[in-house]
């Protein structure tokens, strides 16, 4: 009999905890983060300038925030969205943030591969020369083509 | 059934394991929570505006954030070549004042030499925030040698309301009555240092220029450059407004005629040398050089015109990018109303388009600086060294006659040197054409001192032979 009632008791702390955990992921538009829409990522309100800058820049037409945010491949594309996903949000929550916002050493990475992905034979032209180690920017020069800032 | 606890202890641990998922994620779920609510950029209308409020106390109510910095312009904080330092004073009956910036006349004796004979050589200090217009104009050891007009005013205090008033509703009409009055008269006039009216429309917050001397100096400038009836309140874009309202104040300005109407001589350009020629062109004198007798002029702060000279201001970068650079508070992206210098805000006024390090950013900053101190203090050697041959050679009996091209040199030497040296940015803003405005400058100077000797002035300014393109 008590033991009946002790797991009576785990079974509705665990739902309730459970219970909690899906409505807050539905809350914060959780499943949101699993698509491709640009409109996830200013879910919360910090990527609202670059979500603006992006919605007027040369390449809303053509790329998406994970098309240059994410590496191709569903693994590689999951993993890192799932690892930029836990620092944001661990960031955004304890507020303990470098402003403006700047993109990782990873990130920048991922980005310059993507600029090179879509404009192969262009930047194939140009960097064919450079030793490795000494490759040009695209970002360098071409900052503001997805979002100024 | 003998010892119940621990058959019990795991049931226990998972509801305690379960309880600390609970609140965790209900504490994070406040959080996102209160992270919606500030995106939801909440304003509260708490009073009405209108254009006959002029209490900056009053708009803050509606715009606690934005007043909130505004009122913190009363920091007083030095940067490397700029920005003031609070100094204790005794207050006295005449000037009540506790806290005045340094003395820049103790920095430099050699600003004495230049402005001798002119209110400037008696008390000139460092400027302080916004917050201290009025009062330090007020109490100034200047407003004891000669009478200062009310035309102070259009720049010293929160203008627009008392012009409108003293000139029945008409704007133009009350700012030419309180030019005419003593600064003692208009100064009972008005009450506030420069506040949100200033800039701001009540009703829709637009930025908007009130300044009766700007709306006739852009209109000469425009004109000059062939755009008739120019009004930036309804012709200029956003981004320029974001710079006119600063440059209705941070310019050259003179004093015309007898009734002391503020004019910013910009009906030639905005350079040096065309506000100079301006100013030769209308036979204009700030006041005789006490120990040349030279027919000299004093600048004063051409920050707008400097800024439009440079880099930033040719790549779109207007006064409020860096000086009121956007901050985010919770959701909202509000402008920094603590009006001040980028070298103590680097990360918002530069790092927003500039992706290197503060420091690196800083030492950028102060490479400028450096260059145009160092070539200000040539300039201002050079300078001393022509009073002090052409005050010998007056001293000495020689003729007038004999002197007028060595005083020309030093009226243009002069203005020159203090266009960069009132110029608030030690040639940050423009870095290139300070460097040039000092280097000419040195050259008058240098000149004006061989003149003094007889030897036969060359031709200023003459174009140099080019090299023929092949």
């Amino acid at each position: 009999m008590r033991a009946h009632a002790a797991s009576l008791l785990v079974a509705v702390s665990i739902g309730l905890a459970a219970g909690l955990g899906v409505y807050t992921f539905v809350y914060a538009k959780g499943a949101s983060y699993l698509t491709n829409d640009s409109r996830a990522c200013a879910n919360c309100h910090v990527m609202n300038e670059q979500y603006d800058g992006w919605s007027r820049s040369s390449h809303r037409a053509v790329a998406a925030c994970n098309d240059c945010h994410t590496p191709p491949g569903l693994i590689p594309k999951y993993a890192t969205k799932a690892s930029n996903g836990f620092w944001h949000s661990f960031y955004f929550t304890t507020g303990t943030f470098h402003e403006p916002i700047r993109i990782t050493e990873r990130n920048r990475r991922v980005t310059e591969r993507a600029c090179r992905k879509c404009h192969a034979a262009v930047v194939d032209a140009i960097d064919r020369f450079h030793e490795p180690g000494r490759e040009l920017s695209c970002l360098g020069c071409h900052r503001s083509v997805g979002h100024l800032h | 059934m003998t010892n119940p606890p621990r058959r019990f202890l795991p049931f226990v641990l998972t509801a305690l394991v379960a309880a600390v998922a609970a609140i965790g994620g209900a504490a994070l779920l406040v959080n996102i929570f209160q992270h919606k609510q500030e995106a939801r950029n909440p304003f509260y209308r708490v009073v009405d505006l209108t254009d006959e409020i002029d209490d900056p106390a009053i708009w803050g109510k509606n715009f606690p954030q934005q007043y909130d910095g505004y009122k913190r312009t009363v920091d007083q904080v030095r940067t490397r070549f700029g920005g003031s330092e609070a100094v204790p004073r005794t207050p006295t009956k005449a000037d009540p004042r506790s806290v005045v910036a340094q003395s820049r006349l103790e920095e430099d004796p050699r600003l004495k030499t230049m402005w001798a004979g002119y209110a400037f050589s008696k008390d000139f200090r460092e400027e302080r925030g916004h917050a201290y217009m009025l009062e330090d104009q007020t109490f100034t050891e200047r407003q004891q040698v000669v009478k200062q007009p009310g035309t102070c005013m259009h720049c010293h205090a929160s203008v627009y309301l008392p012009y409108k008033k003293l000139g029945g509703g008409d704007l133009m009409a009350g700012f030419e009555k309180m030019n005419q009055m003593p600064y003692s008269e208009a100064r009972k006039l008005v009450s506030h240092p420069v506040a949100c009216i200033d800039c701001h429309a009540p009703d829709t917050m637009q930025l908007r220029v009130t300044r009766p001397g700007f709306l006739e100096g852009i209109k000469a400038l425009k004109a000059a450059q062939g755009i008739a009836d120019y009004d930036p309140n309804t012709m200029a874009t956003r981004q320029e407004m974001r710079a006119y309202v600063c440059g209705q104040c941070h310019v050259e300005y003179y004093f015309k005629g007898k009734e002391k109407r503020l004019v910013y001589p910009w009906a030639k350009g905005i350079k040096v040398e065309e506000i100079l020629a301006y100013y030769d062109e209308q036979g204009q004198v700030d006041w005789t050089h006490a120990d040349t007798g030279a027919g000299v002029l004093k600048a004063q702060h051409p920050e707008f015109e400097m800024w439009n000279q440079g880099i930033h201001a040719r790549s779109g970068v207007a006064c409020a990018d860096c000086h009121m650079p956007y901050e985010r508070v919770g959701a909202l992206k509000i402008s920094d109303h603590h009006v001040r210098s980028p070298l103590l805000n680097i990360n918002r006024a530069c790092q927003t388009c500039h992706k290197w390090s503060e420091e690196e950013l800083k030492a950028r900053a102060e490479l400028n600086q450096e260059r145009t101190f160092r070539m200000r203090n040539v300039a201002m050697d050079a300078l001393v060294e022509l009073i002090g041959d052409l005050k010998s050679a007056r001293d000495g009996g020689r003729p007038d006659a004999e002197l007028t091209a060595a005083r020309g040199f030093q009226r243009k030497a002069q203005f020159y040197l203090d266009f960069v040296e009132a110029e608030n940015s030690t040639g940050f803003h423009a870095p290139g054409e300070a460097l040039r405005i000092l280097g000419e400058s040195v050259d008058f100077s240098r000149r004006g001192q061989l003149a003094v000797r007889g030897v036969a002035p060359v031709a200023s300014g003459a174009p140099l032979p080019r090299p023929s393109p092949k």
